[in-house]
């Protein structure tokens, strides 16, 4: 009862009865021959050579099928040591070593965030970790790099601009490149290089040294962002905090190091449950860019996730069975109740729901991909609407005192902040601004130095960051990357 | 330690904290904040205009109830006229003594109220007839399914007989929340598509519906007609425990209490979805049957009723499987090619 149209408990009339349980006897269903090693879906069972082909298939054709990774592109990992991006780092591996009809044309880079500083670990769990982490970065043989989270405070203010954007390649451009590349390759001989990496110009060598970033005194950073994530009301806007410096801490790597796509490797279960939590968050506008295949938000960086058709359990089927390295480093949630944050309580809930209708994940997965780009509003909004300061979204806020949820929202919050009596219960919204649209652009008056500068920033955030913003007392603790920015709108607006 | 005074009149002592903004109000305070709230969504909305007949859908429970209780305290600012409409869906043992708790309340606030019941209007089906047919079939009855249909069909018809100009419902905040939720987890691209505005202006002949309850959160509901001394009908229906929405309500306080914002940021991501144009449903046309609203040839209620009729329930439920036939021949399935999901009386 729980998918629209489906039925439970019901075959329909004139269909054989569902297929029995695997019993000893069965076969793998693909190649009837071997016997099976591992259940997919309800009653699909594999044995060990089919299922590697089948996923290893579905890698690759989630990759074939968008065409968005052109030949000899450098793409960065993003490896959080767990089992879906190490799944994923195995994958692009094995991807780059097979014969060269079907071998991966990418040139890929790892790189590896040390989050430890974020929620108070000592220097020895932390270079326990990283000395876990390192040997297994270098096994894989490619340019990897670890940042420390830290170093978010570091960063410059053009982080967060919107970098112009290279010209979407239409099909002719990507076949183009995909016959150029192999001419090239013919051309330098056949055969190739033995290496993974096509272009010598990155030498497979180790890891770039963090003082490439300003340096500025070691100590003070670790702790200033531990007190930065201290400062932080609830768990639910640390870990969205969390996620926004990391990005933003990736997407500057990848600049600096000329990698124009990073791959993430969220699964088809991770993004399942992140898609209701956005929607809980009110990210409602922004589901196709945050669970789609690609997010090109950032404009000249784009986010690809290419483990989005893999489901949890066959990624660590496939870890056991092939024996893929994995690091386990505790993030901010670990051992939280289920209470704490919306994120605990929607992966707890869609997991259990999961168990009483299996096709729960795959339901939200095939309803997220009619998900489109658009704004509701259609094109009118275009290039020009201005973008959050934090997630870079076009903000979807309206005017203050509209019959929607926000303008709901508004007029109540201004009844919390003004302090004084109110006669009429209907206050006009906002300490410094006109309500009406050109609230949305920023209170560029001057009149906003002299007030709040916590609702100026608030001005340049989108509904669910400035929802965030709210459990953060003071925004002194933010990185300075941030502050100047959002100053330099305030500036230019 | 004594309450605080009133954030608003300064004067009495506070009587409660206002759920979202934790501002503390005495009761008096906080009604007419409430209704100001329900006027402003009204008024910025441009829901009602001055002159329309409104039929409000009452069920004798606290949203329909409150409800209708506050548009009438709006009437002269608004300058409409209310209808009440109660359904009967022949739900035996509850919605009888819910319809005893309208009859009071239109006797109280003398407005005129008209009953439409399932049996007279949908050839003797009642909601009991409908679980009992279903309940042979499968895990679930889906008895939800049909009553939904059915009670809009039914109070668009009774409507229709008091010559309203518009309909409104008592669907509060909560709901719409629940609603985007239980659309997403079962995968209901169409109804996604149409939901999360202010209610569907009315094309092809249908009123207009809205539901001005919308921005309210059940909480403050619940405290607006304790207020007040509302009296009305608190009881679960008798086959409510069945229906899949009780997922989405647990989830939604589970939400609310680690974010008590996660409501209204539910109500907004709804109204943002940009849904793929396939997605969205297809112009409306006519039922060939009744007349009435519908995306295919036969409208919902129609399939529904078809398939009860036949003594196949599920026949209308479903991705089309087995197809329906627009033609009553019994014991053929029709062709299987179907637009699914796309449901012809507009629902939320």
């Amino acid at each position: 009862m729980c998918q629209v149209g489906e039925d439970y408990g019901e075959p329909a009339p004139g269909e054989p009865t569902p297929a029995p349980r695997p019993s000893r006897e069965q076969k793998c269903v693909k190649c009837k021959e071997a016997q099976p090693v591992v259940v997919i879906r309800a009653g699909d069972a594999f044995c060990r050579d089919c299922f590697k082909a089948f996923y290893v298939h579905k890698f690759r054709a989630m990759l074939g099928k968008n065409r968005l990774i052109f030949p000899g592109e450098k793409v960065l990992l993003a490896w959080s040591g767990g089992p879906s991006s190490s799944s994923m780092v195995w994958q692009v591996l094995e991807g780059l070593s097979q014969d060269s009809a079907k071998r991966l044309r990418f040139v890929p880079g790892v790189i590896f965030v040390d989050e430890g500083a974020a929620f108070g670990k000592s220097l020895e769990e932390r270079s326990k970790t990283l000395a876990e982490v390192k040997p297994i970065l270098q096994a894989t043989g490619l340019p990897w790099h670890v940042v420390a989270l830290e170093e978010v405070f570091s960063l410059p203010p053009s982080v967060l601009r919107c970098s112009a954007q290279e010209p979407a390649g239409s099909e002719g451009a990507y076949k183009a490149a995909v016959d150029s590349f192999l001419q090239q390759q013919h051309v330098l001989g056949a055969g190739g290089g033995p290496g993974p990496t096509q272009g010598k110009e990155q030498p497979p060598q180790p890891r770039l040294d963090p003082q490439s970033l300003a340096s500025p005194p070691a100590a003070a950073q670790p702790e200033a962002l531990s007190q930065l994530f201290c400062s932080v009301r609830t768990l639910t806007a640390k870990e969205e905090l969390l996620q926004t410096l990391r990005t933003h801490l990736i997407l500057h790597m990848a600049r600096a190091h000329g990698y124009s796509k990073v791959m993430t490797g969220d699964s088809c279960t991770r993004l399942a449950i992140k898609l209701m939590t956005n929607l809980a968050l009110g990210r409602g506008a922004f589901l196709a860019w945050d669970t789609g295949f690609s997010d090109e938000r950032h404009g000249d960086v784009v986010v690809v996730r290419p483990m989005r058709d893999h489901t949890l359990k066959e990624v660590a089927f496939y870890n056991r069975l092939f024996s893929v390295p994995s690091v386990f480093t505790p993030a901010v949630d670990t051992k939280a109740p289920e209470k704490a944050s919306i994120h605990r309580l929607m992966e707890a809930f869609i997991l259990r729901l999961q168990t009483q209708f299996p096709s729960t994940v795959s339901t939200v997965y095939r309803t997220s991909e009619k998900l489109v780009k658009a704004p509701r509003d259609g094109p009118a909004a275009g290039d020009s609407s201005p973008c959050c300061l934090l997630c870079m979204c076009a903000l979807d806020v309206d005017a203050a005192d509209s019959a929607t949820a926000f303008g709901a929202q508004t007029s109540r919050l201004s009844q919390m902040q003004s302090p004084t009596p109110l006669t009429e219960t209907r206050t006009p919204p906002g300490p410094c601004c006109s309500p009406g649209v050109g609230r949305v652009q920023g209170c560029g008056q001057g009149a906003c130095r002299r007030e709040d500068p916590q609702a100026c920033i608030e001005e340049q955030l989108c509904y669910s960051c400035r929802m965030n913003m709210k459990d953060l007392p003071s925004l002194d603790p933010l990185p300075p990357y941030i502050l100047a920015e959002a100053q330099l709108r305030t500036q230019r607006a | 330690m004594p309450a605080p005074p009133c954030a608003s009149c300064h004067a009495s002592r506070a009587a409660l904290r206002r759920p979202r903004s934790g501002q503390a109000l005495c009761g008096a305070c906080f009604c007419a904040a409430f209704e100001a709230e329900v006027l402003h969504t009204v008024l910025a909305g441009r829901l009602l205009p001055p002159g329309a007949v409104v039929a409000v859908g009452a069920s004798g429970g606290k949203d329909s109830t409150v409800l209708a209780h506050v548009l009438r305290a709006l009437t002269p600012r608004l300058g409409i006229s209310l209808q009440l409409v109660a359904v009967d869906e022949g739900i035996g043992g509850y919605r009888d003594a819910a319809l005893a708790a309208v009859r009071r309340q239109a006797a109280r606030w003398e407005l005129p109220l008209t009953v439409v019941a399932y049996e007279d209007l949908f050839g003797g089906w009642t909601m009991d007839a409908v679980a009992r047919s279903t309940a042979g079939s499968g895990r679930s009855r889906s008895c939800c399914t049909f009553c939904g249909v059915l009670r809009r069909r039914a109070l668009e018809e009774g409507a229709r007989r008091v010559g309203a100009t518009h309909i409104v419902t008592g669907h509060n905040a909560d709901d719409m929340a629940e609603t985007v939720l239980m659309n997403f987890l079962r995968g209901d691209a169409g109804r996604l598509a149409r939901g999360g505005g202010l209610g569907s202006p009315g094309e092809g002949g249908a009123l207009p519906r809205c539901r001005p309850l919308q921005f309210a959160s059940q909480k403050e509901v619940v405290l607006y007609a304790h207020f007040r001394r509302l009296d009305y009908f608190s009881e679960e229906c008798v086959y409510a425990p069945e229906a899949f929405r009780g997922h989405a309500r647990d989830l939604l306080k589970r939400l609310e209490a680690a974010r008590p914002s996660a409501v209204l940021d539910l109500v907004h991501s709804a109204e943002r979805l940009a849904l793929a144009p396939a997605a969205r449903t297809p112009r409306p046309g006519a039922c060939s049957r009744c007349g009435a609203l519908a995306s295919r040839a036969l409208c919902q209620a129609c399939a529904l009723l078809d398939g009860l009729n036949r003594g196949r329930p599920r026949l209308a439920i479903g991705k089309g499987r087995r197809g329906l036939d627009e033609e009553a021949m019994p014991g053929t399935p029709g062709d299987p090619a179907r637009a699914p999901t796309s449901k012809a009386v507009p629902t939320f």
